[in-house]
This record gives structure tokens, C-alpha cells and sequence, in this order.
């Protein structure tokens, strides 16, 4: 009986420490999955780490979630892509500074048999306006992310009531609304960071591209120390600063999947 | 060359020993693990006691424990998100997006599994040895550790039933860990985030091994279950 | 073990057993009077026989008796003031899911008995009743004769002054039936109150010192055991008599 409570408790302490051992100088951030799922931070942390020795733990959520995580004070940095989102995030007196960093775009996908005829489109309002009147399903994040709000915004641009069957929001990120698409044949607006890391396709095609509206910036915030004093501000603050720096810039530029760039660096 | 075959994909991940899925296969049972022990530290004491002592609203609680048992993952994970949130009560032990966050919440959706079946297991053996109990004069605080031991290879099995949930959840872990790689990243958060990549064979590959994990936990809780069984009866 | 013929009466010299007084005891449950009212003092030395028809309250009055339930009327009480030490023999002896050996440390455990005492108490008892080798084995493996020598052991084990046994011996073959007989003298004559229920006739001219006849919940009769067998007084324990031997 002693026997067995003395492993116990000595594999609970081995367990203990396990968990403290890699508590180093960590910065948590919340940031996009659109930014995780492409690979980006896999390929771009590590050269931030080597050159400070600091370590950036991503909590990769949806740009709602990821403000309301900064809000609360739970991450020390946010990297996000909802530029009047963040705006007012600043106005309300959570963050203190914020700085272009990289844009990526939106393109939209859909059945390789394109019924709605988007990819002979002229501009993304055309488009959206193509598919509301093909009535062809249409697959929406509605989960308030920074890519939801964006696609809104364009189906405003476009005059589109959003009634009827063929819209559908499905609450999901970005990912999960993507293997929903495929298995439905609808169209999507995804971001294309992940829609080219996206391995299960099925039958769902690149349709259209390139209209500037559809471009996507991100920001990269400081958070406000007056309202959250214990975050690391100092250490997000060389997260922040490497990120608009030469280095940080060149390491988004070299990021690519399949020989394609996904992000581009564009702080001033 | 490719090949899509989950189980192929499963396979693979094994026998290549890949770190990064060696680091989330020891960090998936050093949580669920740490988590089923803490629960049943309290839980089966809990359990035990929930059994032996009669006190106004028992029948409630009893209720409560049982209704528990169905806590969605989900709603555990935001009530501790809520409570170590750096907004919330807990806020100062700064333990949110980190592995104790995710034990405390499997600790939250075990415990109610091993205390209400515990309670269970323990009322029936109680209802067997109480005469005999009173007869040797001890006091319900005594019967306490002889049903527990006496309930052992029950325990055992309703041991195994909490890690299976604390292991298969996804919810909890997912909203209090965070899923940063290489700090909490599980196999559950993991198969997640290949399912949002659509890499539904890895995904999957992800999941055969979880399930042979929990699968070889089982079996090796059954053998030292069945030995000492044959050999203290 | 010792044999039958030993002279019982040599308990007495030992130790004054403690007599045990029903003051106008009943029990009852929801509203029906299951035994008593009775008043009744079990002094000399026993062994006392409680006999009876089945659902005469034999069992009822033993755990009455022991404590194991609180009486609904009047009150249980003891020569020496406080409750003796005192143990039970069931009638399906209640064996822990450990070991022999094991279900006796653990019973002197609760009795408190210092821990480098309980293995050498442990092992004497079991060996007096025939079951040193028997110690590592599971307790509810055993045969049904074993159980109730490893319950005698144990109840041996707490050296009670009072022992209380419940049929100890309706589920036994002959041969374990004479082992736990020939236990339950050498606990009488270790200087224990014996209180034992049991239907056999036979068993009872063995071992009573006095009877203690219920039929009906009600104590019909108290009286030595020679007088009891030479012709007893009540109508229902002449009645009882007469079918047990017709049987």
C-alpha cells in the first residue's frame, strides 16, 4: 500500500515538472487560423526564437475569438485581419498601437462546373452578384471571423439580400466550412493561405481572384498596459517590433507552399 | 509517393517515430493520466462518502452527480476558461492556454463520472458488509477506506471509464489549452486542426493512434486487473 | 481443538461473564410489532440456546442484542455498565475481498490493536481454527465451512466477552458443523458469553446451558437446558418440541 502511494505521488511531481520544464521566456499569441492552418508561423517563429530567445505560443482562433481573448487579457500579442475591427479595439483603450504587417487575399472557390458562371465575372461584386442570382449554394463561415465579416461586407457591396436556402452559415472556421463546400459542391470565400494548404478539395476549384477588394490586411497590435499591467509587454513588444522589421518581413516573404508566395509583407 | 490509406498514414506516424507526434502522444497522457488521478483522489472519496452518510438534499446530490456525469465538454472548458480567464477569479495563477488548464478541465468532466459511479459501487458493497460493520463497532469515517479497497477492481473499471472521456474530449482541451503546438497540442486538438487543413486521411491516421493508445491503456489496466484478482480474489 | 466432553462449567471460574438485561424490549416496524414486549436477563454462564420457530424473533433478538438495531421500546443494557466487546457470527459470515489473513489484520485494525500485534494475533487465530494454510488465500474462495472457521477466526482474533452467532451452522455439512460446535466451546470456555440461535435439537442438547425459547416474537420461555429437554413448561415450546421430533 505504501509502495503504491509513493509511485503515485512520485509520478504526479515527474508529471509536475514535465509541465513546468519548458517555461521559458514565452510570449502567448492570439492570432488567426488562417495564419496557423497555412503553416506561416511553423516556417517564420522559428527565425524570431533563434534571433531572441523568445518563444511565441499561438492560440489560433477566429478574429471574434481572438479579440475577446485579447480583451480579457489572456494572450500578451494579437495578429489579426479585421482592420476597423482593430481600429476600435484601440478605441476602446485595449491596445495601444497597431501596424500593418502582411496582406493575403480572399478568393472565391466552387464547383469546378461553375453553374453560377463566376470565374467569366469582371470584379468580385459581379461575382457574388453571379452566384445570388444562380441561387447555387453558397457556404458561409457566420462564425464573425475576420473573413466573415469581410465576405458581408462584399455581399453588401454586390446589393445581395443574403435570403433564402442557398446561403448558408455554418458557424465553423475556415477549415471545417471548406469540407462542408466540398461535400455540398457550394461556393466559399476563403482566404488563400488556407485554401491552398487545403488538402481535401473534392471537386471544388479556384473560380476567382485578384479584384483588390478582396485583399486582406493584417495588423499586429500592442496591447494596452494600463488595462492588463501583468501581460509580457516588453517581450511582445519584440514580436511586434521583428515583425515589421527587415528580417520579419523577408521571413513572411519566403514563406511559400507549392512554390506559391500567401503573404504579403507590407508594414511601412 | 502518396498514399491516402488513414491507416497507412497511421502506420507510418508510428513507425517513423515522429517527434513532434511522440511529444502530443506523451502530452495527451500525461493530462488525461494527471487528470484521472486527481479526479479520483477527490472523486471516489467523494463517491464513498455520497454513499455512507445521510444529509438533507443527499437525493439531490446524488441527482446532481449522476446529471454530471452528461456534462457536455464544452461547457466544462468555458467555465474554466471563465475562471482562469486573466478577467475571471483565478485570473492571477496565469494557468489558462496551459497543460494544468486542460487537467483542471478533465478533472471537472471525470470527476462527477467517478464519484457517481463510485457512490454506486460502494452503496451495493455497503448494503452487503453493514451488519458486519456495526458489528465490529466502526464508525462510517472507518468503513470509508475498506469499501474503497474492497470496491477496487470496480474502481478500476470506472478508472478507465474516466480517462476514456478525459482522453476522447475535445471541447474542454481545445478552449483552455488553446492548441498551441508544441505546449497543448493533444491527439484530440491535433485531429481537429488536420480536419480544418482537410487532411482528413493524417486526421484520421491521428485517430487510429489515439484509439490504440487508449485501447493499450485498457488492456494493460486489465491485466494487472485480472492478476491481482486471481491472486487476492 | 478440544473435544466435546470437556466440563463446560470450568468458564466460569475464569472471568464473571457479563449478563445482559432486556428491560421491556420491542421492536417494531412500520407499525408492526415484530418481537417483544420482553423483559429477560441472560446471567449464568450459557452457553444460551435462543430456539424457536422460524420467524420466531430469534434473529431480530440477536441483533437487538448486539446492537446491530436500536429497539422502538424499552432498553438493552449490560452488568458491567458500559457495552462489552463483543462480535458477531452470521449466518452467511460477511468475508472482506481480501485474504484470510488480511480480513483478520483488518478487524483488529479497526479494534485498534497495535499494528506489530495484528500479524502474530492474525496468525494464532487462524491456525486454532484449522486455516494456517490457508492464510494468503482469497477469503471468498473458500469453502463454505472455511468461511464460517475464518469468521469464528476472526471473531476469535477481537477476543470478545460476548459472542454472538446467528445459525452459524444451517448452510454446513456434518463435519464443518462439528468444527464450529467444538469452536464455539472453546470460546465458552475461554470465559465468552455465548448467544446462539439455531433450529437443531440436536445441536442445541450439545451445546446449551440454558434456553431462551421465542415463538410468535414473544419470549415464551428462559429456563436451564435440563430442564428444558426433560419437558418444557410452555405449550409452544412443548408443540415445537413435538414437531421437530416428528420431523
Amino acid at each position: 500500500m505504501n509502495r503504491i502511494l509513493s509511485f503515485v505521488f512520485a509520478s504526479a511531481t515527474t508529471i509536475g515538472l514535465a509541465f513546468n520544464a519548458s517555461a521559458s521566456d514565452f510570449i502567448t499569441l492570439a492570432s488567426t487560423t488562417s495564419t496557423e492552418n497555412s503553416g506561416l508561423f511553423s516556417s517564420t517563429l522559428p527565425q524570431f526564437t533563434a534571433a531572441t530567445g523568445i518563444q511565441v505560443r499561438v492560440v489560433a482562433v477566429g478574429t471574434g475569438q481572438a479579440f475577446e481573448i485579447a480583451r480579457r487579457g489572456d494572450a500578451d500579442s494579437l495578429l489579426v485581419h479585421d482592420t476597423s475591427g482593430e481600429q476600435r479595439f484601440i478605441e476602446n483603450g485595449f491596445a495601444s498601437e497597431r501596424v500593418d504587417v502582411m496582406y493575403n487575399d480572399f478568393v472565391l472557390i466552387g464547383p469546378a462546373d461553375d453553374p453560377a458562371n463566376v470565374s467569366a465575372a469582371n470584379s468580385a461584386a459581379d461575382a457574388f452578384a453571379a452566384i445570388a442570382d444562380a441561387r447555387a449554394p453558397f457556404a458561409s463561415r457566420g462564425d464573425d471571423s475576420g473573413t466573415n465579416r469581410a465576405e458581408l461586407s462584399l455581399w453588401k457591396d454586390a446589393g445581395v439580400e443574403l435570403d433564402g436556402d442557398w446561403y448558408r452559415e455554418l458557424g465553423s472556421g475556415m477549415g471545417p466550412t471548406l469540407n462542408t463546400a466540398a461535400a455540398m459542391d457550394a461556393y466559399v470565400m476563403s482566404d488563400r493561405a488556407t485554401w491552398v494548404a487545403f488538402k481535401n478539395r473534392q471537386n471544388l476549384t479556384l473560380l476567382f481572384e485578384g479584384d483588390e477588394v478582396l485583399f486582406n490586411q493584417y495588423g499586429s497590435l500592442l496591447l494596452s498596459e494600463e488595462k492588463h499591467p501583468y501581460l509580457k509587454h516588453d517581450l511582445a513588444k519584440q514580436w511586434h517590433n521583428w515583425l515589421i522589421s527587415e528580417a520579419g518581413q523577408q521571413a513572411i516573404a519566403n514563406f511559400k507552399v507549392n512554390e506559391q508566395q500567401l503573404f504579403f509583407p507590407n508594414a511601412k | 509517393m502518396e498514399n491516402n490509406n488513414a491507416l497507412y498514414v497511421a502506420l507510418s506516424l508510428v513507425l517513423n517515430l515522429d517527434a513532434t507526434l511522440y511529444q502530443i502522444v506523451i502530452l495527451s497522457l500525461q493530462v488525461s493520466l494527471l487528470a484521472v488521478l486527481v479526479a479520483a483522489v477527490i472523486g471516489f472519496p467523494l463517491g464513498a462518502a455520497v454513499a455512507l452518510w445521510r444529509f438533507p438534499g443527499r437525493g439531490g446530490a446524488i441527482i446532481a452527480l449522476n446529471a454530471m456525469m452528461g456534462l457536455p465538454p464544452v461547457v466544462a472548458g468555458l467555465t474554466v476558461y471563465i475562471l482562469l480567464s486573466r478577467a475571471g477569479p483565478l485570473g492571477e495563477w496565469g494557468l489558462l492556454f496551459t497543460p494544468s488548464a486542460m487537467v483542471i478541465a478533465q478533472v471537472v468532466l471525470v470527476l462527477p463520472i467517478l464519484a457517481a459511479l463510485s457512490r454506486q459501487k460502494v452503496d451495493e458493497l455497503l448494503g452487503e458488509y453493514q451488519e458486519q460493520f456495526i458489528s465490529l463497532n466502526m464508525s462510517r469515517s472507518r468503513m470509508m477506506p475498506t469499501l474503497l479497497w474492497d470496491a477496487r477492481f470496480a474502481l478500476l473499471t470506472i478508472l478507465l471509464a474516466g480517462f476514456g472521456r478525459a482522453s476522447a474530449e475535445v471541447g474542454a482541451v481545445m478552449m483552455v489549452g488553446g492548441n498551441i503546438e508544441g505546449v497543448t497540442r493533444v491527439m484530440t486538438t491535433a485531429i481537429v486542426l488536420e480536419t480544418s487543413k482537410g487532411d482528413l486521411p493524417l486526421a484520421l491516421g491521428l485517430g487510429i493512434v489515439l484509439l490504440t493508445l487508449v485501447m493499450l491503456v485498457n488492456a494493460g489496466a486489465y491485466v494487472v486487473g485480472e492478476l491481482t484478482k486471481r491472486r487476492m480474489g | 481443538m478440544t473435544s466435546l466432553n470437556v466440563p463446560m462449567m470450568d468458564a466460569a471460574l475464569i472471568a464473571p461473564l457479563p449478563s445482559l438485561h432486556f428491560d421491556d424490549v420491542a421492536f417494531s416496524h412500520q407499525g408492526e410489532l415484530l418481537l417483544g414486549p420482553c423483559s429477560f436477563t441472560l446471567g449464568g454462564v450459557g452457553p444460551t440456546l435462543v430456539m424457536g420457530p422460524n420467524g420466531a424473533g430469534k434473529s431480530l433478538m440477536l441483533r437487538l442484542a448486539h446492537g446491530l438495531i436500536s429497539p422502538t421500546q424499552g432498553s438493552v443494557s449490560w452488568s458491567c455498565g458500559e457495552r462489552p466487546r463483543q462480535a458477531m457470527v452470521f449466518q452467511q459470515p460477511v468475508l472482506l475481498r481480501r485474504s484470510a489473513l488480511a480480513n483478520l489484520t483488518h478487524a483488529l485494525a479497526v479494534n485498534n490493536t497495535p499494528r506489530k500485534a495484528r500479524m502474530p494475533l492474525a496468525r494464532e487465530a487462524l491456525a486454532r481454527f484449522g486455516l494456517a494454510a490457508r492464510a494468503d488465500t482469497p477469503a471468498r474462495v473458500l469453502s463454505g465451512g472455511e468461511q464460517q472457521r475464518l469468521a469464528l477466526a476472526r471473531a476469535w482474533a477481537l477476543s470478545p466477552s460476548v459472542l454472538f452467532l446467528d445459525e452459524p451452522t444451517s448452510a454446513l455439512d456434518p463435519a464443518a458443523t462439528k468444527a464450529v460446535e467444538a469452536a464455539v466451546q472453546e470460546f465458552h470456555q475461554r470465559g465468552t458469553r455465548i448467544v446462539m440461535t439455531t433450529h437443531d435439537l440436536h445441536q442445541a442438547r450439545r451445546l446449551a446451558g440454558d434456553v431462551l425459547f421465542l415463538s410468535g416474537g414473544k419470549v415464551r420461555e428462559h429456563t436451564s437446558a435440563e430442564s428444558f429437554f426433560n419437558g418444557p413448561a410452555s405449550k409452544e415450546a412443548q408443540a415445537f418440541m413435538a414437531g421437530e421430533l416428528i420431523e
